[in-house]
C-alpha cells in the first residue's frame, strides 16, 4: 500500500468518526424532539428520491439528482453572470486608485445585503418578462450576491502583481492589451480563482433561498414543498443533499484553484 | 557627447538616499563593469539606466536623448531573473521575441527562440516551467531572453552570480563574443572582480552608501581576446585585480575607522544594606549610551 493511499484512508477514517458522531447525535435528538425524524425514518421517506434519482413523477415529485440538476443549471447561469461582471470590476478596482475611491464605499454597502432582500427587487425588475420574471429575478439575485468575492479577490490579486513581472512587460514595451492579457491576467489568476470558488459557494447558497421563495423547481423548492406537506424527513434529506452538492462544488473548484496556485 | 550619459543623478528610496550625484559617461561599444558591495545601489543605478526608475534629480541620456522610460533598446537581465512563472522556458523567451520582432515569420521567431535556448544549454528544459528549474538555470533563461531581443545596450545585473564556475565561464565567453561581434554597449554589474577584468574595458567601483557614488574608473587595457587561463599569469591582470580590490577595501576601511558601539552604564546601588537588592533585566534607556570611537 503506498503512502498516499494510506494517508487518504487515515483522513477518511477520521471523517467517518465525525459522521458517526453526527448520526448518533441526530438519533439522540430525535428521541427527545418528536417532530424530528430519526435517521432511519428519514431514509424511509427519502428512498424513492435516491433510488430513482432521475425519475419524474410530477412537478415537485422528481428524483433528487434531477431536482439538483435544475438547481445547478440555474446556479451555473447566475454564477457565470457574476464572474463576467465581477472580474472586470475587480480589475478596475485593482488598477485604479481613483476607481477604488469612488466605488469601494458603495460596494461595501451593497455587499452585506442578504439574497432574501435582493430577490423581491429582482423579480420586480423583470416584472414585465411575465413567466420568466421569477427566473430572471433569481439570476439577478445570484449574480449580485455571488460576485463580491470575485470582485474583491481580483482587486487584491491585481494589486499584488509583483513589480518585476510588470517591469518585464515595460521593458518589452507591451501594449496595454498585451500587458493585461499576457502579464496581469495570468499573474492574477490564483487570486481570481480563490474569488471564483467563494463566489460559487455563495451562488449555491442563494439558489436554495431563491427557489424557496419563487417555487421554481429544484432542491430548494422541494424542501419548501415538503415543509408545507409537513414531511420533515425530506427536509433533512434536502439539507443533506444541498450540503453534499455544495461540498463537491467547493472541492472541484479548489482542485482548479490549486492548479493555478502551484504554477507560481 | 558620450553614447550613454548619467549626469549628476540622485535617487532616494523614501527617506533613504541611495545614490547621490552620480556621473558616468559610456562610449558606444564600450564594456563597463560596475563593482560594489551589496545593498549600495547597483541595481538602483541599473534601473535608472533601464528607465524603470526615474532619477530624483539629474538625468540619464542615451545618444543625447533623455531616457523617460524603459524600452527594448536597453535589454536588462534582472538580478532576480524575473521570469514569468506561468510560461515555460521557451515561452518566456518567445514573449520577448514575438514582441520585438513582429515582422518575422512564426518559423523564424521559433528558430530564434530555440537558438537562444540552446545557447544557454537549456534545450532539454525547453518546455519546463521556471519553478522546475534550478536558480542557475533560471538565470540562464533570463540571460537568453535578453540576448534574444538583440538590444543595443545590454544591462546585466549580476547575470552569472548563481552559476557554477564552468557554466559561468561558458556564458562569460558567450557575452564577450556577443559584445565583440555586435558592437553592443554593455553595463555589467558584478561582485566578481575577475569577471570584470575578463570582460570589461573599464571597471568602476561604487562607493559605500547611503548616498553612494561612483569611484575613480580603472581602465582595463588587457589585450583581447582575453583567455581566462592565460590571464591568471599576466602581471598586468594581477596588478589590476589588486588595484580594484584595494580600492573597494579602502571604502569599507574608511567606514570601519569609526565605530559606533553601545555602552551599558553600570548599575550603581546605594550602600545602604537596608534597601533590597533588585535585579532588573530590562534596562532603562538612560542606562544605555552610544559612543563613537575613531580608530587609528
Ligand atoms: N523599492 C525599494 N524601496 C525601498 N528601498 C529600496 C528599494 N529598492 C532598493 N532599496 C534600498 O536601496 C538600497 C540599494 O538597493 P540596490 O538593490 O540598488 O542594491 P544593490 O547594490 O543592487 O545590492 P545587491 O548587490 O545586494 O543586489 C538598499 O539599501 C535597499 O534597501
Ligand atoms: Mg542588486
Amino acid at each position: 500500500m503506498n503512502q498516499r493511499f494510506s494517508t487518504f484512508l487515515g483522513t477518511a477514517g477520521y471523517a467517518l468518526v465525525g459522521f458517526a458522531c453526527f448520526i448518533l447525535f441526530w438519533m439522540f435528538l430525535s428521541t427527545i424532539a418528536e417532530t424530528l425524524p430519526s435517521p432511519t425514518a428519514t431514509w424511509e421517506v427519502a428512498r424513492p428520491y435516491v433510488l430513482e434519482p432521475f425519475a419524474k413523477r410530477g412537478e415537485q415529485d422528481q428524483g433528487i439528482l434531477r431536482l439538483a440538476g435544475y438547481s445547478l443549471s440555474l446556479v451555473a447561469q447566475g454564477y457565470f453572470l457574476a464572474l463576467a461582471i465581477g472580474t472586470p470590476i475587480g480589475f478596475c478596482l485593482g488598477l485604479s486608485r481613483t476607481f477604488t475611491r469612488i466605488f469601494d464605499p458603495i460596494i461595501q454597502v451593497l455587499r452585506p445585503v442578504s439574497p432574501l432582500a435582493w430577490l423581491p427587487l429582482g423579480i420586480a425588475l423583470f416584472y414585465n418578462a411575465g413567466k420568466e420574471a421569477l427566473e430572471y429575478g433569481a439570476l439577478f439575485t445570484i449574480a449580485i450576491c455571488a460576485m463580491w468575492p470575485t470582485v474583491l479577490n481580483t482587486a487584491v490579486g491585481v494589486r499584488a502583481i509583483p513589480q518585476d513581472f510588470l517591469n518585464v512587460g515595460r521593458v518589452l514595451k507591451l501594449s496595454r492589451t498585451k500587458m493585461l492579457f499576457k502579464i496581469m491576467v495570468p499573474a492574477t489568476l490564483p487570486y481570481m480563482f480563490t474569488g471564483f470558488r467563494l463566489s460559487l459557494g455563495i451562488a449555491w447558497l442563494v439558489i436554495v433561498a431563491a427557489e424557496m421563495l419563487t417555487g421554481k423547481t429544484g432542491v430548494g423548492a422541494f424542501l419548501w414543498n415538503e415543509y408545507n406537506n409537513s414531511n420533515y424527513g425530506n427536509i433533512i434529506f434536502s439539507i443533506l443533499t444541498i450540503g453534499v452538492i455544495g461540498f463537491v462544488l467547493d472541492r472541484l473548484m479548489s482542485l482548479v484553484e490549486s492548479r493555478f496556485k502551484s504554477i507560481s | 557627447m558620450s553614447y550613454l550619459e548619467i549626469r549628476s543623478v540622485s535617487k532616494s528610496h523614501g527617506a533613504h538616499c541611495v545614490l547621490r550625484d552620480v556621473n558616468l559617461s559610456i562610449e558606444k561599444g564600450e564594456f563597463v563593469a560596475i563593482v560594489g558591495y551589496s545593498g549600495q545601489g547597483k541595481t538602483t543605478l541599473m534601473s535608472l539606466i533601464a528607465g524603470l526608475l526615474m532619477p530624483d534629480s539629474g538625468e540619464v541620456l542615451l545618444e543625447g536623448r533623455r531616457i523617460t522610460g524603459p524600452g527594448p533598446d536597453r535589454g536588462i537581465v534582472f538580478q532576480n531573473y524575473s521570469l514569468l512563472p506561468w510560461l515555460t522556458v521557451a515561452e518566456n523567451i518567445a514573449l520577448a521575441v514575438d514582441q520585438v520582432f513582429p515582422d518575422w515569420t512564426p518559423i523564424q521567431r521559433r528558430d530564434h527562440v530555440d537558438r537562444h535556448v540552446a545557447m544557454v544549454k537549456l534545450a532539454h528544459a525547453r518546455d519546463r516551467l521556471p519553478k522546475q528549474l534550478s536558480g542557475g538555470m533560471r538565470q540562464r533563461v533570463s540571460v537568453a531572453r535578453t540576448l534574444a531581443i538583440n538590444p543595443s545596450v545590454l544591462l546585466l545585473d549580476e547575470p552569472l552570480s548563481a552559476l557554477d564556475a564552468l557554466t559561468r565561464g561558458t556564458l562569460q565567453d558567450e557575452i564577450a563574443q556577443i559584445w565583440a561581434e555586435n558592437q553592443k554597449t554593455v553595463v555589467l554589474i558584478t561582485n566578481d572582480v575577475d569577471e570584470g577584468l575578463l570582460l570589461a574595458d573599464r571597471i568602476i567601483p561604487l562607493t559605500l552608501g547611503p548616498g553612494a557614488n561612483l569611484g575613480a574608473p580603472i581602465t582595463v587595457d588587457l589585450p583581447r581576446p582575453r583567455d581566462r587561463k592565460a590571464l591568471n599569469h599576466e602581471p598586468e591582470f594581477k596588478r589590476l585585480r589588486a588595484h580594484v580590490t584595494q580600492q573597494l577595501l579602502g571604502y569599507s576601511q574608511a567606514r570601519r575607522n569609526t565605530v559606533s558601539r553601545k555602552l551599558i552604564l553600570p548599575e550603581i546601588l546605594p550602600e545602604d544594606l537596608e534597601l533590597p537588592r533588585v535585579h532588573r533585566p530590562p534596562r532603562r534607556p538612560n542606562e544605555e549610551k552610544r559612543e563613537v570611537v575613531v580608530r587609528g
